[in-house]
Order: structure tokens, then C-alpha cells, then sequence
């Protein structure tokens, strides 16, 4: 099923989104929040820019944009599946606590903020290119993986901007490089990814390859950067004595 | 909305902010900027909405365009009389507007385009602008019911209660040409939304749109009232505009000097710089004005004569992008309101926190 949302608001948007389930396609989109927001059970293509908080709450659906996306994608997402086949915004994947979230580009700031996992709820976002400044802040839980691949020929200058895992206290993030031009708070530690750790994204990455297309074993080919924080209770008595 | 208690309702919004600009100085009627504003309705709440054009009054370019709104004809008439002491007034009228069923209980709007008297100035020993200026701050604290909203040259502010493409077709800014605009749809936060609490905030040529609600508000009130300045709105954005006329016009400050002044690194960043020249630079910056740091969300864009010059705060707490199409630079709180103005717009790209991006028409071509 097929929609041009050229002219159309959120909600009618959402409503008849709503109304199918199978594969349906908005044409023409444009700055549309709140997409598919707490859906399950389709799969949307979205061709244009949608808007803020892409797939919020989103619940099992499979959404793909052939574009580039605004801020706050997939805010509170708990499942499903979200693949943008350009750039994102500031703040993606607030809060998720499920599904995975696959980028070709580049992410804004705050990717991944206060992204948290529950027993087999383990949120993943897996960014191509570099992200801004304060890249998993405040991580509870979940992956966060940046490959910093070249966008349109050109080299990222720089894997993340500053302040990456500022209050970081659970998960994982993954950096593909040696991070010696990073600076990391000290409640976190970084250190070579090992083997072991690599298997952990490996399936993470094949599934970013097999969407872009591009080749698995170049891209794990390389340095990773594991950063995790540093214990159970790293801000212990920072805010107050407990 | 009968029945529906606070607390029942939420309306999301955000302010939206947009800019356009021809670096080769090619004219735009308001019609883009006024599109731009559309698919981002939802980030305003029908308080407020407002433009600015440069460029759109080259027959007067040689006179300070005043725009004013006035309560009643007594005090236009009050205010008249006032500005024919120390200006000349070479042409005054009613800005002409549209009636639409969207804008309602407007003001009175006037515009005139004034010089300053020869002998005014020789007597009270001031330049043009800083007189202009004061004259702006003694109408608006003083002459009760008339406030002035605009006050450059070749330039123009156009603002009202309501939703942003409204405002422009009450203020029909189809039929203005510049070469750059600036635009804004308001949500307030702090205050009732008024005329002429909406944005873009003005002083001279300087005229600033805002997205934010920064926490710094009374501690950049305090400092910038000791030279002179009027904060009259309780508005935020207010004081961004004279801190900014501050720092650009009082104490001659470059457009990136001023950027790392309100949007100023952390220590440890500056710290962290290779630079020798750079680091001691802004340290320099930060020690002499601590009190003009503006903390808390924002993105702007400031107009001046002859460009833009977009910001965040350092902390990237509010969203904004930057786009290019041949001559002209796009910025928007929101991609979607790039791609409206200019469907093949290329290079879309964020600029980091505190990262000023000036665009400057060609010398010679404003």
C-alpha cells in the first residue's frame, strides 16, 4: 500500500498507517513527526524527511527511510527495527530499551542517551559514519556501535566529537578506532576490543553490511575501541552519599 | 476546548527557527521563508510569529527604518512629535497589512524613515547609531504604548500574535524582495505572548530569531543594563540582542570573537587546544566577559547588514541545520524546512554546539 503524505499531517499519517499492515510506502514525506509512533506487525519505506521522533515508542514494526531523518529517532523504541539510508539528527534512540537502529551516515549530538537493557530487552544502534558530542550519554544498558566509514568518499575527521559516555553506568560502545584522540570520563574504562568482544558486534555489523552493502570483513578489519563503565556504581556519593 | 483542564492537554512544540541568504545578493520575495515555516506549525503555539528581510527598502536605504506599535492615535501622534525633535522624518505611514481571520487585535503599525539632525548629534556628541539606539530604549522604557520593533537600515521586522505563515501573509511579505530573511514561530515559555514580545528581537541592523530558554537570563540582564541597555520584556531573546549589539558594535568584537563569548568552550576544551594563539584567545574572552555567557538551550540566527550568522550553545541543546543550493545558505531548526525552501539543496549538515557559521553577501552586492 502506497501513501503520498505530501499535504498530510501526523496524524492522518499515522491513522492510515494504522488502518494497514503489511508493506506500506510513504512518498513525499516531510518533516511528519511522530511516524509510525508504538506500532508493530508492518514494514514502512519512507521516501523524503520524516520527522522528529521517527518510530517513537515503536513496537516490533520495521521502518526504512530512503532520506535522511530529523532528531529523536526512535525515542523509547522497545522493538522492531529502524534503517535510515542517510544522516540523523540530535538525540537519536532516547531511552530505547529495545529493537535496533542501523544508520548509514552520520549521527548527530547525544546519540544513544540513556539507551537501557532489561534481561532479553538489549537495545542496539549501530551509526556508519561519526557522531557528535556526547555519544551514550548517561548509557544504562544496550550496544552502541560507530563504524566512522567514509561518507560520500570523504574521511570522517573525527569517530565522535567530545564528551562521549559523560554518566555512562551500563552497556556497551563500540568505536571502531584506537580512540587515542578521545577523551573518556574516568568512571569508564576504554581498552582494545578483544576477540571475544568483537564476536559480540559481529552480527551487528553483518546485518549493516547486508542493508548498505558494503563488505563485513573490511569494515571488522580494523582497531575497535571498547568502552564500558567502570563498575556497578561508578558515580557513587557524586550526587549524594549512598 | 471546553472542558479541558491543564494537565489534559499537552501540545509538543518547540520554537521553530528558519534563515535564508543569497551570498551573491540575489533579491527573494518572503515567500520561501514564509513557506519554510509550515511543515514545523507544530513546534509553535499561535503566540507568536515573525520575520526579517535585509534589503527590502533600498529607496530609504539611507534612513533608519523605525517600525512602532502604538496603543492609540494619541500616542502615535505623542511619539510623533518627540521623534521631529532630533530626527528628520523623511517618510511615515501605515504598514500595510492584510485583514485575515488568523491575526487579530492588532495594533497600530506605523513605519518611518528617519535620519538623526546634524546638530542633535554635534550636540550630545554621538554617532548615529548609539543615538538611534537610545532613542529606541527612551520610547520603549518611557513612552507608554508605543513600542519600537525595528530600527535599521534597509532592513525590516514584521511580528505579531500568531502562527508564522499567517503573520507574513497579514504583513504581505509576498510582496517584499531581500536578500536574506530571517524567521520564527514562537512558543513562550516564561512570559504571555504579545506583539512585541514575538521574535526576531532588534536593535539596529541587528535583529536576532531564537530557539531556547536560556538560564543565564538575569545574570547577562544585570551586566548588559549597566551600559545603558533596557531589558523591558522579561524575554530572553531581548538580551541576546543587545548582548550581541554589545559585543559587535560597542566593543567592536569579530562575529566568532562574539560566538565564543555568549557560546564560550569549557575549560577543558580550551585547555585541550594545539593552538597557542587560539587557547590563550579565549581565555582572554572568557575572563573579560564571564557575565556574558549564555548558558542554557538556545540556537539563533543572528541578521545583520550584509548576513547571517547562526549558533548553538555549546552544549547542542537545541536542534538546527545548515544546507547550500548555488548562492544561497539555508538554516532551519529542521531539515524539512530547508528542503521546502530548496528541494535540491545539498551539503545538509549540523553545525556542532558553539560552532558559529557566518555567511556574508559579496562586498558590493547588498
Amino acid at each position: 500500500m502506497k501513501l503520498d503524505v505530501r499535504n498530510l499531517g501526523y496524524r492522518e499519517v499515522n491513522e492510515w498507517l494504522r488502518e494497514h499492515d503489511g508493506v506500506c510506502e510513504l512518498s513525499e514525506c516531510l518533516g511528519q513527526r511522530f511516524i509510525a509512533a508504538g506500532m508493530s506487525d508492518r514494514e514502512i519505506t519512507i521516501e523524503g524527511t520524516p520527522g522528529n521522533a521517527l518510530g517513537a515508542y515503536l513496537n516490533g514494526a520495521d521502518i526504512t527511510v530512503h532520506g535522511n531523518a530529523q532528531d529523536a529517532v526512535g525515542d523509547t523504541m522497545n522493538a522492531g527495527r529502524i534503517t535510515v539510508h542517510g544522516n540523523i539528527g540530535d538525540a537519536a534512540g532516547y531511552a530505547m530499551r529495545g529493537g535496533r537502529i542501523f544508520v548509514r551516515g552520520n549521527a548527530g549530538y547525544r546519540a544513544g542517551i540513556h539507551m537501557k537493557a532489561y534481561r532479553d530487552k538489549v537495545p542496539v544502534m549501530v551509526i556508519g559514519g561519526a557522531c557528535g558530542s556526547f555519544l551514550g550519554e548517561y548509557q544504562a544498558g544496550g550496544v552502541i556501535v560507530v563504524l566512522g566509514l567514509p561518507q560520500d568518499g570523504q574521511k570522517t575527521s573525527r569517530i565522535v566529537g567530545n564528551f562521549p559516555c559523560t554518566g555512562m553506568h551500563g552497556g556497551k560502545m563500540f568505536l571502531r578506532t584506537d580512540a587515542a584522540d578521545i577523551t573518556f570520563p574516568w568512571q569508564v574504562t576504554a581498552r582494545p576490543a578483544e576477540e571475544a568482544d568483537l564476536a559480540e558486534i559481529r552480527e551487528y555489523v553483518r546485518e549493516y553490511c547486508s542493508l548498505f552493502g558494503c563488505d563485513e570483513e573490511s569494515v571488522m578489519n580494523s582497531p575497535f575501541t571498547v568502552v564500558t563503565p567502570d563498575s556497578r556504581n561508578p558515580y557513587k556519593q557524586l550526587y549524594v552519599a549512598n | 476546548m471546553a472542558g479541558m483542564r491543564e494537565g489534559e492537554i499537552r501540545i509538543p512544540s518547540g520554537c521553530a527557527i528558519a534563515a535564508v541568504i543569497s551570498r551573491e545578493g540575489k533579491k527573494m520575495t518572503g515567500e520561501a521563508i514564509m513557506e519554510s515555516m509550515k511543515p514545523m506549525h507544530d513546534r509553535s503555539n499561535g503566540l507568536g510569529g515573525g520575520f526579517a528581510g535585509y534589503g527590502i527598502y533600498p529607496e530609504y536605504k539611507d534612513y533608519y527604518a523605525l517600525h512602532l506599535f502604538f496603543d492609540c492615535r494619541d500616542t502615535r501622534k505623542e511619539c510623533e512629535a518627540f521623534l521631529k525633535e532630533s530626527f528628520e522624518v523623511v517618510k511615515g505611514e501605515l504598514i500595510p497589512t492584510r485583514k485575515i481571520p488568523e491575526i487579530t487585535d492588532e495594533p497600530i503599525i506605523w513605519r518611518y524613515f528617519v535620519t538623526p539632525l546634524r546638530s542633535v548629534l554635534a550636540d550630545l556628541q554621538l554617532d548615529e547609531k548609539e543615538f538611534v539606539a537610545r532613542t529606541v530604549m527612551k520610547i520603549n522604557t518611557e513612552m507608554k504604548g508605543a513600542y519600537v520593533f525595528s530600527s535599521g537600515k534597509n532592513m525590516g521586522t514584521f511580528k505579531a500574535v500568531g502562527f508564522p505563515e499567517d503573520v507574513g501573509r497579514f504583513y504581505c511579505l509576498d510582496e517584499y524582495e531581500g536578500y536574506s530573511w530571517t524567521a520564527h514561530g514562537r512558543y513562550p515559555t516564561n512570559t504571555p505572548g504579545w506583539w512585541g514580545g514575538a521574535h526576531p528581537f532588534t536593535l539596529l541592523d541587528y535583529s536576532v530569531v531564537h530557539n531556547g530558554e536560556i538560564s543565564s537570563y538575569d545574570a547577562n540582564r544585570r551586566f548588559i543594563e549597566m551600559f545603558g541597555y533596557k531589558c523591558n520584556l522579561q524575554t530572553d531573546t531581548e538580551v541576546i540582542t543587545y548582548i550581541l549589539d554589545y559585543l559587535l558594535r560597542v566593543q567592536g568584537l569579530t562575529l566568532t570573537e562574539a560566538a565564543n563569548v555568549i557560546a564560550a568552550p569549557f575549560w577543558s576544551t580550551i585547555e585541550g587546544k594545539q593552538d597557542a594563539y587560539e587557547k590563550q584567545k579565549l581565555q582572554y574572552l572568557r575572563t573579560v566577559f564571564p557575565s556574558l555567557l549564555i548558558t542554557g538551550p538556545f540556537s539563533i540566527v543572528l541578521g545583520f547588514d550584509g548576513g547571517l550568522m547562526a549558533l548553538n550553545d555549546r552544549l547542542k541543546l537545541r536542534s538546527m541545520v545548515v544546507g547550500e543550493k548555488d548562492d544561497k545558505v539555508f538554516i532551519a531548526s529542521e531539515e524539512a524546512a530547508i528542503r521546502v525552501m530548496e528541494p535540491e539543496v545539498t551539503n545538509i549538515w549540523a553545525p556542532s554546539g558553539g560552532e558559529p557559521v557566518i555567511v556574508k553577501v559579496r562586498e558590493g552586492a547588498y
